[in-house]
């Protein structure tokens, strides 16, 4: 597994004493900081639309993580923090069982989504990814038209039983991912010829058009440029008043800007999860506190 | 000395030149301290000395070998006295042999004229004077190049970009060769081609219904005009390329998906190399195979069925050419769809797509120019193969689109037209390099369109 030590050096001043001075600080911080029995904050919710309890999950006999446990609420902005290799990914990819493609990979604990345990093998996959969408790091519109990207999953799932309707799915999905007056004139034009933001946008366009509760985004803004980003921020605010997400995201400003609460996640550990305004101003673990003021990551 | 021998005293010399080179720039190296404050590595001194010993000596004796001989006949021949001198072709031809019959032994010197005799002898001693002289002329060569290397070795030497530049021209030479051996048979193919066309119209050639080349020889039959028709060899070759590709595209196709979205590693390791191994068959074996075992059994159950099947048939040879290009398909398939990013599968099943959808829906479309370009370069194969035709469906030019009759194909016909004591200027033989050029312009259309297919796909994600 990764260790911090391995990680990015954090962004400090030319100076070389003061850049020794901190990486000591970090790794004595990463070596002999305990991790807090349970998570600090507050990680559950009244009411909450995914229940997550004890989550863990292995890549052959490589523990990746350890006992999460935490509730995202209705129509909430969940971000997940946390160094590269703490497990943040891996567990966001659990939700909607995306998981299951990788072979060696095996998942343990309660997960539900109102009710319904996720990991129930009588579950069927499809059904709940058809509920729980995700968006991913990198732009992956297909190499199809921009109509075809967006009517994909209400094909497969049959949402529209008419042309007409299938259009009206198409402006409306393309019209919340705020994309429609970009590219109304060239509906069948390829994705593939967008701008890396407009084929962020479009991907989200083609999760929301099956119109699911939950959207997972694994990074979604890491591959965009500062202007694409702010657009998928913008869109990430208005979602969250139809939509539950949760956001995997290596950006803390942008933790801070879209979500309600913050988890932070740390070697596969849930260390602290709370309002976002409480982890980023009164963050109650010092590994939080050391990550968000930049002593490592 | 002889030639063999002499090539293994210049290799002992090129090898000596090696170390010598070797052995001079580590002396130059030392007091300078080190081999560092040479301009290049000892090895590449080492190796341009060798170069200068090998490559003049050897371009020599090249152009001795080839020009040697022709020098010591015309000499030998124009010492002959006036009424000896052969005038034409075929007597030139006869004297000279003789000639050499009686060098070599083979002849008694009391069968021929005095002067032939004695044209002998002088060919016996231009020989050995030219054989000592090459030796002489060689090691003089080598040693010189090796002297010359060895005196330019100095720590400012660029010896690193000489070596460099010489194995340069060599790659060069050797992809010319290549090239130019093509360009040697395309012309050949279209010289006699055009030839074959001013004996027969060409349209006559590309749009006649009938082809019975064997008639064209017995000038005395009734029926000695000939028949230069190729459509019906086109026909049977698209017949049985036809039905191959029927079966090895959807076989080859369903494998690579299966092999590519959901064979585990280990059942891939095998079956990717088993289903390979089909590309590796001889093609006569699958000719056998579709003679010996596949008509007869297409053969029986047509009849069970009341159908009248011949005994050499399209289908047969079609389907067993469909197994041998079943790996062409699977595997360039395979290569591609394994090409296509993991992005694409995560994509469409993360909105909820089955595996069965993702591959029809996503990747099958991602990957199908890459595919087109496979099951192209598996009909072009399938249109050139001969073997097979030749065993399994006959030699009847039949005009016929039933694949249970006997057809034949433009492959088969060449090799047919070419076979057994041929003159190489009736219609009858020219015909065949009129086919092998429409062969050759066939399957080159169909190679650069695949490829082009290809390149075009590559583009896509990179």
């Amino acid at each position: 597994m990764e260790t911090a030590q391995q990680l990015d050096k954090p962004s400090l001043g030319n100076n070389d004493a003061a850049k020794d001075k901190a990486i000591n600080e970090r790794d004595a911080m990463t070596q002999d900081t305990p991790y807090p029995d349970q998570t600090v904050g507050k990680p559950f919710v009244d009411n909450p639309k995914m229940r997550l309890r004890d989550v863990e999950v292995f890549y052959a006999d490589n523990q990746a993580i350890h006992g999460v446990s935490l509730d995202i609420g209705k129509n909430e902005v969940v971000s997940l923090i946390g160094p590269s290799g703490c497990g943040k990914s891996t567990f966001l990819r659990c939700l909607n069982r995306m998981n299951d493609t990788i072979d060696i990979c095996r998942v343990k604990g309660d997960l539900h989504l109102e009710g319904q345990d996720l990991y129930d093998p009588k579950l069927d996959v499809v059904e709940l990814r058809a509920r729980v969408g995700m968006v991913f790091q990198k732009p992956n519109p297909f190499p199809k038209s921009i109509y075809d990207n967006v009517a994909y999953g209400p094909r497969i799932h049959g949402l529209a039983n008419k042309k007409y309707d299938l259009d009206e799915i198409v402006e409306n999905s393309l019209r919340k991912a705020g994309l429609w007056d970009e590219v109304k004139d060239r509906l069948h034009a390829s994705g593939t010829g967008l701008s890396g933001g407009q084929q962020q946008r479009l991907c989200i366009a083609r999760t929301i058009a099956v119109s699911p509760e939950v959207v997972l985004m694994d990074e979604p803004c890491s591959a965009l440029d500062p202007i694409a980003t702010a657009k998928i921020e913008e869109l990430i605010s208005e979602l969250s008043e139809s939509y539950t997400i949760a956001i995997v995201t290596h950006s803390m400003q942008q933790a801070a800007r879209v979500s309600h609460r913050t988890a932070y996640f740390h070697l596969g550990r849930l260390v602290e999860m709370n309002d976002t305004e409480t982890v980023f101003t009164k963050p109650e673990h010092d590994l939080t506190e050391a990550y968000i003021t930049g002593r490592f990551g | 000395m002889q030639t063999g021998n002499l090539l293994l005293l210049l290799v002992v010399m090129v090898a000596g030149a090696y170390f010598v080179g070797l052995r001079r720039s580590y002396a130059l190296a030392r007091p300078l301290g080190g081999i560092r404050h040479l301009h290049s590595l000892p090895f590449y001194f080492a190796m341009r000395s060798a170069m200068w010993c090998a490559i003049p000596a050897l371009v020599v004796l090249g152009l001795w070998l080839a020009f040697d001989d022709s020098i010591i006949r015309q000499q030998v021949l124009a010492g002959l006295p006036a009424e000896l001198q052969p005038t034409d072709a075929s007597s030139y031809n006869l004297t000279l042999s003789k000639i050499q019959n009686v060098a070599s032994g083979a002849l008694p010197v009391g069968f021929v004229e005095p002067p032939i005799a004695a044209a002998a002898e002088n060919l016996q001693s231009l020989r050995q004077t030219s054989a000592m002289a090459m030796t002489v002329v060689i090691i003089v060569l080598c040693m010189f190049g090796g002297a010359w290397a060895w005196l330019k070795v100095s720590p400012q030497l660029r010896a690193r970009q000489q070596v460099e530049r010489v194995l340069q021209t060599l790659f060069m030479l050797c992809a010319t060769v290549a090239i130019l051996t093509t360009v040697g048979i395309v012309l050949s193919v279209l010289f006699e081609s055009i030839r074959f066309f001013g004996k027969v119209p060409v349209t006559d050639f590309l749009f006649g219904l009938q082809w019975s080349p064997q008639t064209a020889l017995r000038a005395d039959q009734v029926a000695s005009g000939g028949a230069f028709g190729a459509v019906p060899l086109f026909m049977g070759t698209m017949l049985i390329s036809a039905i191959a590709l029927l079966v090895a595209v959807p076989v080859g196709l369903m494998s690579a998906i299966y092999l590519a979205e959901y064979a585990s590693n280990r059942v891939r390791t095998v079956a990717k190399p088993a289903l390979e191994v089909l590309a590796g068959v001889p093609t006569v074996v699958y000719g056998f195979f579709a003679a010996l075992t596949v008509a007869p059994f297409i053969r029986g159950m047509g009849e069970s069925i009341g159908l009248n099947v011949a005994s050499e048939s399209a289908l047969a040879a079609g389907l067993v050419m469909g197994i041998m290009i079943i790996p062409f398909v699977s595997s360039l398939a395979d290569d591609v769809i394994t090409a296509v990013p993991q992005a694409m599968r995560d994509g469409s099943l993360g909105l909820g797509a089955t595996k069965s959808e993702t591959i029809k829906k996503v990747i099958f479309p991602a990957a199908l120019p890459g595919i087109m370009g496979g099951i192209l370069l598996a009909a072009s194969r399938a249109i050139g193969e001969t073997m097979i035709v030749v065993m399994a469906a006959g030699l009847a030019a039949n005009l016929t689109a039933n694949p249970l009759e006997a057809v034949t194909t433009i492959t088969v016909q060449i090799v047919t037209l070419l076979t057994g004591d041929q003159e190489f200027d009736s219609a009858k033989t020219l015909a065949a390099f009129a086919l092998g050029l429409m062969l050759f312009i066939t399957t080159l259309v169909m190679n650069i369109f695949a490829l082009h297919i290809v390149k075009k796909y590559r583009e896509q994600y990179d």
